[in-house]
């Protein structure tokens, strides 16, 4: 699954960031990169974008940058 | 000898604080990531030996973005000789990252950890003693804003500026360092300095296309590195950009010790959250924070001193004044006009807004400070991003509705660049409320007000928004405007109390811009059209004229008197003038303005408003203060009030007003504007195209409304008509073509 199939309130892991160029880079450079683990903590008011929460700080991602990211559920 | 230190950090993480206090210089701060687009020098208050550089606010040291390449091009190219790294002590994994970046430079780092208090507060306990230890510099525990620890930090920076480059290479797993090491021996010799080699080595590896481009390699160099990155690549099942990131990550996760104690608190923030972006409340809340805005600014406090200002402050004490003044010291009479309608009237309609603009800014710094102005943007990214924009262009058109000045100057916070274009392109095209006169004009006399006024009214606010949104649409289909893909990644930074500092300085250096603005374009422009207005250049009779060195009236030298049978004077003959002259009242000689209108005319009938000249002039003045457009129509009319105007000029053509109105409303907005448009495209070429681009807009849409309108209404068609269709079929295609393609037809598909 990808982080764009998360539910509010789950947390997540990173398994992969796909894609290249500018995009992928600029998720990993704020830190999401292989084994760290995302908050979804909520969505914005209209359904896009997220809010996370990633190495203790706040980020908002829309849900069409989150499909790059491939993730595994954890409890 | 003078010592370059710079100052980098992510964006928001108080540096331009720190520059500030260290520098006692003034720059904007805001709390909203990437308030710094270029970098600023500034001297140390108490060593004037020391340069210090204010880079833009970055995550990392990617080719990707403008302030990423200005960052690392300043590192190479300057080589500082110390850098203080300011770091959020509230996210430190993130803030480090930066960190292992730097040092690939070799430049001795001292790091500035910031927000200690927020950091206590939350019961967090760090290890910063390991962090010192492993990174090997020196970590210094400081507050920007209260000043806490700043001159240690700056001193500590002074006293390693002299060590020796210092290339930490343990960050990286043993295999990496190795593929490292290996480039660095492709690479070395040459002109590449030894200083530059690890930093260089390590792009490489990236496959960082800025430094690939500028490194000349030989044909089997570049084979080589390939050769290596594909190795890598393969070890690890991923690209080697990806590698590097994620080992510096797990570095600093594994130096990074965190001690929360107690339980997971919810932080204030969250709290705070949990209402401002709820799915039901954030909308209603966000409707009402704005409303409180404006109704304070706009409509009550701030108009209340808008209009002490505008009456009382110029109308009756400052112009009259000025007028008895310089009429007791005996200047000419056109000098007094000048002075007093010219420049006092002109700047002073102008800075007639400031209280209100005061208010405004004022408000809207404490929304910035406090952390608000993130959540606007992520509230409504989902609504701007349909056309190609995203949520942070709301805020600065939220801001237009009000001034367009500091709407425009409002897009800084935009970080894409090519976004903040198209924001500053488009946002003039918001109603703000200069323009309301125009409005009200058109919908009360010459719709007669009622229901029609009211729907024309409201359609003035979706006539705006509809520009916004179909420019959005169409300027991102333009080559000049592609550039890199981005995400949108946006960090909310925590709710804080605002620092009255930090919210007046913002205010302040915003107010300031705004009068320093008045005082020169607007002062200029006034002077400009006042003279326009009031010398004629035609050589035709006039009744009464004046001379224009002398500024006395001269009818009696050269007019003729005639003379009824008993022999009292009851009219002049005409004089003959030639060459410019000043106008006095009461004569029938034309204006250089009305001469300039008559020839925008020709211009303005297909728009169906270029039968009388004054039309034209009323939309020209319009570029001095829009709220002048309908005032001045007005006063060029026998009766002198609006009414006429629209019985004179408009003749009560609905249409005519319709397209009157929607030309004022699109076209190049005020020279305040303007002024603000040019600094923050800090481009000529760029200001022209939005101008260009605005008035090109707004002629196309008045031409079509009042052709399409003439051909359904009494079935007229003519030439006009059909541009007005080719114009429309134009329109139609910008919109709806899908791919992206340059001005000059070339067709390239979208770029993956």
């Amino acid at each position: 699954m990808t982080l764009k199939d998360a539910k509010v309130g789950e947390t997540v892991k990173v398994l992969k960031v796909t894609g290249e160029g500018p995009i992928k880079r600029r998720i990993m450079d704020l830190g999401i990169t292989k084994g760290v683990e995302i908050y979804v903590r909520k969505v914005a008011p209209l359904g896009d974008p997220f809010e996370l929460t990633v190495r203790g700080y706040e980020l908002s991602l829309r849900k069409e940058d989150a499909k790059m990211i491939a993730t595994e559920k954890i409890s | 000898m003078s010592i370059k230190i710079a100052l980098v950090g992510n964006p928001n993480t108080g540096k331009t604080t720190l520059f500030n206090a260290l520098t006692g210089s003034n720059q904007y701060v805001g709390n909203w990531p990437g308030v710094t687009v270029e970098k600023k020098e500034g001297k140390i208050k108490w060593n004037k030996e020391v340069i210090l550089t204010d880079l833009p606010g970055i995550y990392s040291l990617s080719p990707y973005t403008p302030e990423e390449i200005v960052a690392r091009n300043y590192l190479v190219d300057e080589h500082p000789s110390a850098i203080i790294n300011i770091v959020d002590g509230t996210n430190l994994e993130r803030n480090l990252y930066l960190t292992t970046q730097l040092l690939d430079f070799g430049i001795p780092v001292v790091i500035a950890i910031n927000f200690m208090d927020v950091v206590r507060k939350r019961g967090t306990k760090l290890n910063l003693k390991k962090i010192e230890k492993e990174l090997g510099c020196r970590v210094v525990e400081i507050s920007a804003l209260k000043g806490d620890g700043i001159e240690e930090v700056a001193r500590e920076a002074i006293a390693i500026s002299t060590k020796k480059p210092f290339f930490k290479k343990d960050i990286f797993s043993h295999k990496t360092e190795q593929a490292i090491e290996k480039i660095e021996k492709i690479v070395s010799g040459g002109y590449i300095e030894e200083r530059e080699l690890r930093f260089i080595s390590v792009k490489l590896l990236e496959r960082d296309e800025e430094i690939v481009s500028h490194i000349d390699l030989s044909e089997k160099g570049k084979k080589e590195i390939e050769k290596i990155i594909k190795a890598l690549e393969e070890e690890f099942d991923d690209d080697s950009e990806g590698i590097v990131i994620s080992e510096r990550y797990d570095y600093i996760t594994s130096i990074v010790e965190k001690k929360v104690s107690g339980k997971d608190k919810i932080s204030t923030s969250d709290k705070i959250d949990r209402i401002v972006t709820n799915r039901w409340l954030a909308i209603p809340i966000f409707a009402l924070v704005m409303f409180s805005v404006y109704f304070i600014a706009i409509g009550t406090i701030g108009q209340w001193m808008t209009d002490f200002a505008n009456e009382t402050l110029f109308g009756e004490w400052i112009v009259p004044g000025a007028v008895s003044l310089l009429e007791g010291w005996g200047v000419s009479p056109w000098v007094v006009g000048l002075v007093a309608d010219g420049i006092i009237g002109g700047v002073g309609s102008v800075l007639g807004f400031v209280p209100q603009m005061v208010i405004l800014f004022l408000l809207l710094s404490l929304l910035e400070d406090c952390g608000y102005m993130s959540r606007i943007a992520f509230i409504m990214d989902r609504v701007f991003r349909r056309f190609g924009l995203s949520g942070k262009s709301f805020v600065p058109m939220l801001i237009a509705s009000g001034c367009g000045v500091p709407g425009i100057m409002a897009s800084r916070t935009i970080e894409q660049q090519n976004d903040r274009k198209i924001t500053i392109m488009t946002t003039g095209f918001i109603p703000c409320s200069a323009k309301m006169p125009i409005v009200a004009f058109v919908a009360g006399e010459i719709f007669g007000g009622g229901i029609w006024g009211a729907v024309v009214a409201t359609g003035a606010y979706f006539v705006g928004i509809g520009a916004v949104i179909c420019s959005g649409i169409i300027l991102k289909k333009f080559k000049a405007f592609w550039g890199h893909p981005a995400p949108f990644v946006m960090e909310l930074p925590e709710y804080h109390v605002p620092a009255p500092k930090n919210v007046f300085k913002s205010t302040f250096d915003r107010a300031w811009s705004f009068i320093k603005r008045a005082g020169t374009v607007i002062l200029l422009a006034s002077i400009l059209i006042w003279t326009f207005q009031n010398v004629s250049l035609d050589s035709t009779k006039s009744e009464v004229v004046m001379d224009v060195e002398t500024g006395e009236a001269i009818h009696g030298v050269h007019a003729h008197e005639i003379y009824d049978e008993d022999g009292n004077v009851i009219d002049y003959e005409m004089a003959n003038h030639d060459g410019p002259h000043f106008i006095k009242e009461g004569c029938t000689s034309k204006s250089v303005l009305q001469v300039l209108g008559e020839g925008l005319s020709i211009v303005f009938k297909p728009l169906g408003f270029g039968e009388s000249w004054e039309t034209s002039v009323a939309t020209v003045l319009g570029l001095v203060a829009k709220e002048e457009v309908p005032g001045a129509l007005g006063t060029m009319t026998e009766g002198r009030n609006l009414s006429s105007a629209a019985d004179e000029f408009f003749a009560h053509s609905r249409l005519k007003g319709l397209s009157f109105l929607i030309f004022n409303l699109l076209c190049a907005p005020c020279f305040g504007a303007i002024g603000a448009i040019k600094n923050e495209m800090n481009s000529k070429r760029w200001t022209w195209l939005t101008l260009g681009y605005m008035t090109g807009l707004a002629y196309a849409l008045s031409l079509m409304v009042y052709q399409f309108g003439r051909l359904v209404r009494y079935g007229s068609f003519g030439f006009f008509t059909v541009i007005a269709f080719i114009l429309l079929a134009i329109f139609l295609y910008l919109l709806f073509k899908p791919a992206k393609f340059s001005i000059f037809g070339i067709f390239k598909k979208k770029k993956a």
